[in-house]
Parts: C-alpha cells; sequence; structure tokens
C-alpha cells in the first residue's frame, strides 16, 4: 500500500485513472475534491460550535439555551439561523467605502480557511503537506487581521474604526508570543512539518509534548491563552466589546456578510485548538498504544492496508475529540471571565506574555543539554527524540529514488540534531 | 498549455494588475488593498515554484507588513473619513523616469541569463524520509537550514558535506543589527513625540 498523502495519492490515483502523468486533470480533481471536503469542515465546524457555545453559555447562566429547533436539545439552531441570516438584506452604509466594505469579510473567510490546508486531520491525512507546515499556518492566519482592519476602516462608522484599531494593537502584539510559544515544542520535535510533529508524539502518553519538559508543559498553556486572544474571544474580545463599541468592527455588518465573520471566528477556534492538539497534545495519537499497533499492521507492503485506513479513522476521530475540548474550554473561559480593558490587554502581553514565552524558549533549548549533563539522557519521560523519528516513507518511491533515498534514511538521525539546532539557532 | 504555466500566468497577471492597481489609486486603504493582492500573488509564484518556504517568508513578511502599513497609514494620515493622496506632476515624472530606468535594468538583467543552461531538476530535496519524494520539491526547510549550519546535501547527491563555514552567524548578526535599528529607532521616535507633548501642553498653558 503506498503511503496516503491525500493530495499525492489522490492526484496521482485520479492522474492515472484519466490519462497518464500528462494529464493535469487528475490533480485538479484531487485538489477540487480536497477543498470540497475542507470547506465542509470549515462550514460545518461553525455549525456545532456555535450551538455548543448557546448551550454552553445557556448552562453557565443557569438557563437550557436552544431546546426546540431540530428536536432534542435544539442541536439545528445554528442552521436555523443561518437561514435567517440568509434572508436580511445586503446592507452597505453611505459612508463605507463599498468595495472594501463587500470585501473584507471573504479576506477573513479565505485566511481561516486557507489555514485549515496544511492542518492535518490524522497520520498523512493533510490536503498540503508542506515541510515548513506550521510556519505557512502561522502567516496565513497573520492575513485575517487585515480583513478585520479592512472591515473596521471601510465602513466609515467610528466604532468600527476603534474595533478594528484595537484588533490591529491587539494581534500584532500577541503573534510575537504565539509564534515563540509554537517554537518551544518545534525545538525538541526539529520539525515543523505537522505531520511528522504528530507522528513523533505516537506511543505512550508521556511521549505526548506536553509531558516532554516542563517549559513545554507551560509553554502549553500559554499558547492557548494567546492564541484564546488571537481568536478576539474573551476575555481578550475588544474588537467586538458589544457593552462599548457596539458591535466593533462588523458593527455596520448584516446578513451574510456578518456571518462570515463569525463562521471564521469558529473556524479559527477549531484551527488553532487544532494547532495545540498538535503541537502539544499528541495529535491523532490516543497515548495509549493500542492505535499504534493498528497503525504498523498497515504499515509496510505486506501490511493490512484496511489497518492503517481504519487506525487514521480513529486518528481522525481523535484528533477532532482532542480540538473540540480546547474550543469548549474557549467557550467556557469567554462566558466566566470578565473582558479585560485594552491597556490591560497589551500589558499582559508585552509584560507578561512575551518575557514568559522567551522564558520558556530559552529553557527549552538549555533543557536537553542540562539533562544530558545531569542524567545522561535528553528527555524526562518517554523515548529520546532520535528513537521516535517516524519510519521513512521512503521505501514507497519509484526504484529510480532508491540509492538515494537509502542513504538519506541513514543520515536522517545527523540532520534531525543538525535541524534541531537550527531551530533553537535562528531565534 | 500545462497547468503551472496556466497558473503562472494568472498570477503573474494578478501581480501586475495589483501593482498597477497601488499607482493608480488614490486612497492609502485601497492601495494597501491592492499590495496585498499583488505580493500574496508573488507568494503564490513561490509555491508554484517549489519554494515554500520563500513564498511562507513572502507572505509572514511581505503581506503582514503591509498590515502594519495600513495601520500607521490609517493612524498618521486620518485627516477625513477616506484619505486621498495627491501626487503633483513633477512627483509623477520624477517616479515614472525611475520606474523606466529601473524596468530597463530588470529587462536587461532577465535576458542576459542564459535560461536554457538553468536545469528544472534541481529541486533540494527533503531528507528526512517522512515525505513522499515524488511530492517533496517544495519541502526545502531542512535543506535550507542545513545551509545555514553549512551542510550542504543537493550538491554531493545525498552525502552530506560539510562546508567550511555556514549562513548562520552572517544571518544573527544581520538579525541583531536590524533588532538594534529597531530598537534606535523607536526610542528616537518616542523621545521626540514626548517633547513635542510637552512643547504642546506647554503652549497651550
Amino acid at each position: 500500500m503506498s503511503a496516503l498523502f491525500a493530495t499525492n495519492t489522490m492526484g496521482e490515483f485520479f492522474s492515472e485513472y484519466l490519462g497518464g502523468e500528462s494529464a493535469p486533470w487528475g490533480y485538479a480533481l484531487a485538489a477540487f475534491i480536497h477543498a470540497f471536503i475542507l470547506i465542509n469542515v470549515f462550514a460545518l465546524a461553525p455549525l456545532f460550535f456555535i450551538w455548543l457555545e448557546r448551550k454552553v453559555s445557556g448552562r453557565i447562566q443557569d438557563r437550557l439555551g436552544p431546546t426546540r429547533v431540530g428536536g432534542r436539545f435544539g442541536w439545528l439552531q445554528g442552521l436555523a439561523d443561518g437561514g435567517k441570516l440568509v434572508q436580511k438584506e445586503d446592507l452597505v452604509p453611505k459612508a463605507a467605502d463599498a468595495m472594501l466594505f463587500r470585501m473584507a469579510p471573504y479576506i477573513v473567510c479565505i485566511s481561516s480557511f486557507g489555514a485549515f490546508m496544511v492542518l492535518p486531520f490524522s497520520d498523512g491525512w493533510v490536503a498540503v503537506g508542506a515541510d515548513v507546515g506550521l510556519f505557512l499556518l502561522v502567516a496565513i492566519l497573520s492575513l485575517e487581521v487585515f480583513g478585520i482592519i479592512l472591515a473596521g476602516y471601510s465602513s466609515g462608522s467610528k466604532w468600527s474604526l476603534f474595533g478594528g484599531m484595537r484588533e490591529a494593537a491587539q494581534m500584532v502584539s500577541y503573534e510575537i508570543p504565539l509564534a515563540i510559544c509554537s517554537l518551544v515544542p518545534i525545538v525538541s520535535v526539529g520539525s515543523l512539518n505537522l505531520g511528522e510533529i504528530g507522528a513523533i508524539q505516537s506511543g505512550p502518553i508521556w511521549n505526548w509534548m506536553l509531558f516532554h519538559d516542563p517549559f513545554t508543559f507551560v509553554a502549553f498553556f500559554v499558547y492557548f491563552t494567546v492564541a484564546t486572544a488571537g481568536c478576539k474571544r474573551a476575555p481578550f474580545d475588544l474588537a467586538e466589546a458589544e457593552s462599548e463599541l457596539v458591535g466593533g468592527f462588523h458593527t455596520e455588518y448584516s446578513g451574510m456578510r456578518w456571518s462570515f465573520f463569525f463562521m471564521a471566528e469558529y473556524a479559527s477556534m477549531f484551527l488553532v485548538s487544532g494547532v495545540a492538539a498538535i503541537l502539544f497534545l499528541g495529535g491523532w495519537n490516543s497515548g495509549l498504544v493500542l492505535d499504534n499497533w493498528l497503525r504498523e499492521l498497515g504499515t509496510g507492503t505486506d501490511g493490512i492496508a484496511a489497518a492503517g485506513y481504519l487506525a487514521n479513522v480513529i486518528g481522525m476521530g481523535i484528533f477532532v475529540t482532542k480540538a473540540s475540548l480546547l474550543v469548549f474550554v474557549q467557550i467556557w473561559v469567554r462566558w466566566t471571565l470578565p473582558r479585560l480593558r485594552i491597556d490591560q490587554v497589551m500589558i499582559t502581553c508585552l509584560k507578561y506574555l512575551i518575557p514568559i514565552s522567551c522564558a520558556l524558549f530559552l529553557g527549552a533549548v538549555l533543557w536537553p543539554i542540562g539533562m544530558l549533563m545531569m542524567t545522561g539522557r535528553t528527555t524526562l519521560f518517554g523515548e529520546p527524540m532520535g528513537e521516535r523519528v517516524p519510519a521513512a516513507r521512503v521505501e514507497n518511491a519509484s526504484p529510480s529514488d532508491g540509492p538515494s533515498a537509502a542513504t538519506n534514511i541513514e543520515s536522517g538521525e545527523s540532520d534531525r540534531l543538525a535541524a534541531s539546532a537550527e531551530d533553537g539557532g535562528q531565534q | 498549455m500545462s497547468g503551472e504555466q496556466f497558473f503562472f500566468w494568472l498570477l503573474a497577471l494578478t501581480t501586475c494588475g495589483g501593482a498597477i492597481a497601488v499607482v493608480l489609486n488614490q486612497n492609502v486603504v485601497r492601495m494597501a488593498f491592492w499590495l496585498v493582492v499583488s505580493l500574496g500573488s508573488v507568494a503564490a509564484i513561490y509555491f508554484l515554484l517549489h519554494a515554500d518556504f520563500v513564498g511562507t517568508t513572502q507572505l509572514l513578511i511581505y503581506v503582514g507588513g503591509t498590515v502594519v502599513l495600513l495601520i500607521f497609514g490609517v493612524m498618521l494620515t486620518a485627516s477625513g473619513p477616506h484619505v486621498h493622496i495627491k501626487t503633483s506632476p513633477a512627483d509623477l515624472v520624477m517616479a515614472g523616469g525611475v520606474g523606466v530606468l529601473m524596468l530597463f535594468l530588470l529587462i536587461s538583467t532577465v535576458t542576459a541569463v542564459d535560461w536554457k543552461a538553468v536545469h528544472g531538476d534541481a529541486y533540494p530535496q527533503d531528507t528526512s524520509g517522512y515525505n513522499d519524494p515524488r511530492i517533496s520539491h517544495g519541502n526545502t526547510a531542512r535543506p535550507i537550514g542545513l545551509k545555514l549550519l553549512g551542510v550542504s546535501l543537493e550538491d554531493t547527491k545525498g552525502n552530506p558535506k560539510k562546508l567550511s563555514t555556514g549562513y548562520l552567524l552572517p544571518f544573527e548578526i544581520v538579525s541583531v543589527h536590524l533588532l538594534v535599528v529597531l530598537i534606535g529607532a523607536s526610542y528616537l521616535a518616542r523621545a521626540k513625540r514626548r517633547a513635542d507633548a510637552n512643547t504642546d501642553v506647554e503652549s497651550s498653558r
């Protein structure tokens, strides 16, 4: 069974099916299928999380939340909201810059959706398996703020402009600790490839990056705080701030354009939670060894293909569950903590979170050296990083790649050490 | 026309169209928007050329930097609801002259390269063994990182060869230098503004 690389295998399958190497339509079809699946994830995740938010906030405020739509628990409430929003009139204020006003929700949506392209849902189940996956994801996500600022500016309203400027100041500051915190586990893993980061945490639960060293443990909580702020969720939702800015950057929006902002917001919540799950919480690995046995059964040329596929399906379930639990925590935090003032938000970031994340980064760089000197091993729990390197998939390659691929596997270990040193050196 | 060529022409069109729109627009924020379109298309061309790392850097630094430009554009120039920039004819002539000279320089540089000699198969390969080599053309993060440390991979057909020096030290020196410049600039700007604020307060009294 060839490696289950989503784009690669599906694209090759279709291009071979449609007439060999020369047919680009196979790849186009595969790309279309990936985009179709992901845009459904992008649209359905908010539907579920908006329902969850209404239920959780209802429970926290001693209410019931939606109960009627769709029978029990009001589970179709999101669809009813959507139906209502579609019917609303598409308004553009007279003072607005009409082109930018209409464009802003799409920019927010596209950047949020684009980041889903590099998010692996299971081992190898990713639309674009980029080697710079995490870097690319952070870069795409940082474009979301551009749409928010455009929305705030082009509305021609003071409330919107205030909201947009607050969001700009907040996002520009919070991107720094976000990037540094996501580098803390990278130092130990030695790869920016999200698939490889997930695969390295397979095995027992103490192989998760969360338990790798005390610095990654703290970094998870700092990352989660910063990511919550990055999604402009309470207590950091200064850009919306209903009680002071009416609706902040989306004051002037109505109907579907308004709902695009919220689709992007809930999708981003799922996205940053998914990244947290991959970076710190073992990704698609259960932490019990069972799913690894299943996966090992499915690898190699003589493996049972169905076992590997089943392991990947289970892995996707585990990954989505972990990410959804983190989204639940974000919702819980929103309805528990009061909103900060803008100066408190900036002080939290610049005076506390940035120094903390810098210290964590430094600690994570020095930790393996210190461990090696004190105890003779580089990790506290779990297997050493070098033994956890995911099995090479080069063996599935075409024969012409054979000789160089074999030497590549042998040199993998030294590459890894060099690469982790390089990641430490870049900061 | 192959798929790659189609996407190249599409992206080249949006790159140039966005750049022209930046010049023709007079609204700061619309200019920033078209700049993002243009720079984003350049990033997409990098991805098309299997240079993932450069493309990502382009997205993060140039497109992200435009956001900061936009913030300053709005904050420092917002006197009316929508700011318009008017250029004088003399400025237009000067900028046009510089632009035409630049264009000639670029054209002469591009035509001077013997493109037949540059072969397309010289992609740096990912060596982790994790990615399928059939799609690892764009996975340049590890080769770039190793080059920084002075280890070259693609020259020697898979045998890591130690070079005398890497690019890490020059890179660090440049980055620290940039940081010093940034801190110095913000310190100077801040001190100046504080002095202005004091004089404003005194004059208003």
